[in-house]
């Protein structure tokens, strides 16, 4: 973590290249929070690398100051697990959507969190595919029509938050792209828990999601902290995490009072200095008890 | 006793032994065999070793074949001369293989002979409870036992395996230690009392030698290289690599992994490489075509990678624990696009272990992705190599790579990773470093690494950043050695090889031009890129050209032609599972000769048989289509 105190403000998080989202989009306001976050948290833009897939949430980090890799559909996790393996003292923060990590990604989103890698996620979950156009993603609502369900979406919608909680995962929240205070609250908090960090947030398609609009979240998500949830109780972040209905909870849901040790801070080769600053190749000493054991 | 021609060689001139040893996954066959390879070893023998095995945990049937000599052996050579038998199985399929001069070796408490043993073969019959008493139920000392008698065989001294002993058991108690030297030593007086001498052309005392697992060796390697994140998915036969850079990990300041899938892996290594760290993961067929999507990812954000493909039996699960080289077109064609990438295929296990930090250099002199196809028969064959061999320094050259900034650095500098020069190679900033700021993507990108994919499309742009990329193909040819022919310019028959086989066709050449058949070779190690000039100079220039090949389709010389235009007079190849033996080769070349244009090989030995005959088969190895 920074320790060095600088005086950053979110437009230095700012890139010169315009976001190309549509107009309304959520993920304007997510990108928003996480600047303001970065900076509230005075966390030098050259020490940060955003990783991401594919998808439109995925631009992001073409449009955040700092250090950004755009990688694979649904590899996001896998390479900002090697980049934080390769060097401990960078802040690595994957960003996407729902179809890159729920979707393709759900394999290594699972054991990310059961390994607890110290990285961000932050999921922008618009609950549709928006870059292929509108097709139906895994946390698209039953009976849900798109393009690929014309009849409706058959299958039920997949819950992130109870599959983070029986995974291990030690800091589980959603957010709102509406409510940016709260966003940039959850968003500092997860920056600084030492492990995996899921934060899904509800970042509304206004171009392919008819369903899931602003309107909709307005009316319904309601703040954990309001409803005198305590995020330090595991059985109580499950039952949180259940309701989906006329109210749908925002804020943490699970912190633990006690997290577990990160893999980074438990795997003996990553103490000490981080691997990219170290020597390269072996010692004589080295070479000699290696081929010793080969005699 | 009198002397016998078979496969070409006179018994009376042998140079070598070859011991196999056989039995049930189980039955203690690799380790009986890596403890004589090591006995050997330490008394300056020559050893190339290969084990043939089944994907069980327990039965089946693994026959683990060494060939000592005075010199170093380069394949495991075709024939046995000592056979050491661990179960009735193996005594029932290789018995009738056993050479003229050679040697049956059976525990005669368990085990029977199927029929008498081939003409001028003695056998030595190692009665586990007369030898050894206290053995009791404990089977698994009859290998002592027929290490013991063999080691008196091959002229070794007793003292080797006793100390192999005391180091195996010391943990374990003075009483094991005990009965374990009793029973090395029975097995050596037996072997001693009860047999003509046989005349062991080995001469232990020489120098000690380093025995290493091609495996080892590709790890060794990396570890020399600098590698510092080694993530994999087990699978065979590429799992070695991992089992070594596990148990070495924290000596060596290297994290070592394993993660979900190979998906992970790469991305993984991927991202660490980003980060300017080097990384490297090894796999098989199967886990590298899960792989192919993030190698055009590395091609494309230009960073450099090490990804090892150990090739076994394909397609799909195929034969996990069998040895082709049938991944070359896929290694080809791994990854979406037209992009840059050095493919290389070590041809031996001591090469594999050069090779490593020699295509990180080039990996990070060009920042793309490197493939090293390995096979069965090099990650998991054994040999010996002097130990000054692989005590070395690799030069370490990591191309331009800036890991620092003045202090002085403007933070809001500007830095085009991506900056079109004549080489196509641009500086390479590691993320943590001020003043450099980049995104790096996926999608196809400006110099300064804006994306033009979505928004930005232009036509002009595209083209001058592939045209970059592709300029540095250009610059790694003139890094790699073109391959040179080995033999005379002037010889009969020209023998085309890529990778692992190297060391057969030598052998194989050398063996056809002892036969009045002049031949000579050219083995391929740098697959992509190709120096087509030197190789089709080559072709025009031959006689008559074979390429030689563990694959059914002829993928090797199907690269040739489409890398020089040219088709060779003749295929031989062999895709039954198991390596090249000389003599197959030198058949194959003279069934070429009499008109065959493409020449399958089975192995054809007994043993290789599901129904074991009761008679061998004569002395050609080869089958024609």
């Amino acid at each position: 973590m920074t320790t060095a105190h600088l005086d950053l403000k979110p437009k230095d998080y700012r890139s010169e290249v315009p976001p190309d989202w549509c107009p309304g989009c959520g993920d304007f306001g997510v990108l928003n929070a996480l600047q303001r976050a970065c900076a509230d948290l005075s966390i030098a833009p050259h020490e940060i690398l955003v990783v991401s897939g594919i998808g439109c949430s995925s631009n992001l980090p073409g449009f955040f100051r700092s250090y950004g890799l755009h990688s694979l559909h649904g590899r996001s996790l896998p390479v900002a697990t090697g980049a934080r393996l390769g060097n401990h003292d960078l802040h690595v923060i994957a960003v996407g959507g729902d179809g890159d990590g729920y979707g393709i990604g759900m394999g290594h989103l699972f054991h990310s969190m059961r390994r607890n890698i110290n990285l961000t996620y932050i999921v922008m979950d618009n609950e549709i595919y928006g870059l292929t156009t509108g097709q139906i993603s895994p946390t698209s609502l039953t009976g849900m029509k798109t393009k690929t369900t014309p009849e409706g979406n058959l299958e039920p919608p997949a819950n992130p938050l109870l599959v983070a909680l029986a995974a291990g995962c030690h800091f589980v929240a959603r957010g709102y792209s509406g409510d940016q205070k709260q966003l940039v609250e959850i968003i500092k908090q997860g920056l600084q828990h030492p492990g995996f960090a899921l934060i899904d947030v509800f970042s509304p398609c206004v171009t392919f999601n008819r369903v899931n609009t602003y309107d909709f979240f307005k009316e319904r998500v309601k703040r954990l902290e309001d409803m005198g949830h305590d995020s330090a109780d595991h059985m109580a972040a499950i039952e949180q995490a259940r309701i989906w209905g006329d109210v749908i909870p925002i804020g943490i849901f699970y912190q633990s009072p006690d997290p577990r040790p990160a893999i980074d801070d438990q795997d003996p080769a990553l103490q000490g200095e981080p691997l990219v600053h170290r020597e390269l190749g072996l010692s004589a000493e080295q070479r000699r008890q290696l081929i010793h054991e080969m005699m | 006793m009198a002397n016998h021609r078979v496969w070409g060689v006179n018994m009376s001139e042998r140079r070598d032994v070859i011991v196999g040893i056989g039995g049930a996954a189980g039955d203690g066959v690799a380790s009986a065999g890596n403890n004589l390879a090591l006995m050997c070893a330490r008394q300056g023998i020559g050893i190339f070793a290969y084990n043939s095995y089944q994907s069980v945990i327990r039965g089946g049937h693994s026959w683990f074949r060494i060939r000592a000599s005075n010199t170093q052996p380069q394949s495991v050579g075709d024939r046995v001369d000592l056979l050491i038998a661990l179960n009735q199985d193996c005594l029932d399929r290789h018995l009738q293989e056993v050479h003229p001069g050679g040697v049956v070796l059976y525990n005669s408490s368990k085990l029977k002979l199927p029929h008498a043993p081939p003409k001028d073969v003695q056998v030595c019959a190692l009665p586990l409870e007369e030898l050894v008493p206290e053995a009791g139920k404990l089977t698994i000392m009859q290998n002592t036992v027929a290490l013991g008698a063999v080691i008196q065989l091959m002229g070794l001294p007793l003292e080797g395996i006793e100390k192999l002993i005391e180091q195996a058991y010391g943990k374990k108690g003075e009483e094991v230690v005990r009965s374990n030297r009793a029973a090395a030593r029975a097995g050596f007086d037996r072997a001693k009392e009860s047999l003509v001498p046989i005349d062991s052309p080995l001469t232990p005392g020489g120098k000690p030698l380093a025995w290493i697992i091609g495996n080892q060796a590709l790890a060794y390697g990396g570890a020399l290289a600098g590698v510092k994140l080694y993530v994999a998915y087990p699978m065979s036969p590429a799992t070695g690599v991992l089992h070594w850079m596990a148990k070495h990990a924290r000596r060596l300041g290297i994290c070592a992994r394993q993660v979900e899938d190979e998906i992970a892996v790469i991305n993984m290594a991927i991202g660490a490489s980003h980060v300017g760290v080097r990384a490297m993961c090894a796999t098989s067929g199967g886990g590298f075509a899960l792989m192919s999507e993030a190698i055009g990812f590395a091609a494309m954000i230009e960073t450099p990678v090490v990804v090892i493909n150990v090739q076994r039996a394909g397609p799909s699960t195929g034969v996990p624990t069998k040895t082709e080289q049938g991944d070359l077109n896929q290694a080809v064609g791994a990854s979406q696009g037209d992009l840059q990438r050095i493919i290389v295929a070590p041809t031996s296990i001591e090469d594999a272990c050069h090779t490593i930090p020699e295509v990180f250099n080039l990996a990070e002199r060009h920042q793309l992705p490197v493939i090293v196809l390995s096979d069965l028969l090099i990650s998991e064959g054994g040999t010996t190599v002097p130990p000054e061999t692989l005590d070395f320094e690799p030069v370490i050259d990591r191309g331009e790579l800036i890991t620092e900034a003045p202090a002085d650095i403007d933070p809001a500098a500007s830095y085009l990773r991506y900056r079109v020069t004549e080489s196509g190679v641009s500086p390479r900033a590691i993320p943590g470093v001020p003043g450099h700021l980049f995104v790096a993507a996926s999608d196809e990108q400006d110099e300064d690494g804006v994306l033009i994919s979505d928004v930005y499309t232009d036509p002009v742009i595209r083209k001058k950043m592939v045209d970059k990329r592709a300029r540095k193909m250009v610059g790694v040819l003139r890094d790699i050695p073109a391959p040179a022919l080995e033999g005379p310019t002037d010889a009969q028959v020209t023998l085309l090889g890529w990778g692992s086989t190297r060391g057969v066709i030598a052998e194989a050449a050398k063996r056809l031009t002892d036969e009045g058949i002049t031949a000579n070779h050219l083995q391929i190690k740098f697959l992509v890129p190709f120096h087509a000039a030197e190789v089709s100079a080559i072709i025009e220039s031959a006689q008559k050209t074979i390429s030689v090949e563990n694959s059914e389709s002829g993928q090797f010389a199907r690269h040739l032609r489409a890398e020089t235009g040219l088709s060779v007079d003749g295929h031989i190849r062999k895709y039954d599972g198991e390596p090249f033996e000389p003599k197959h080769i030198v058949e194959g070349v003279k069934a070429v000769l009499r008109g065959d244009e493409v020449v399958r090989v089975l192995s054809t030995e007994p043993g290789w048989r599901s129904e074991h005959p009761p008679v061998a088969t004569g002395p050609t190895g080869t089958r024609t289509h």
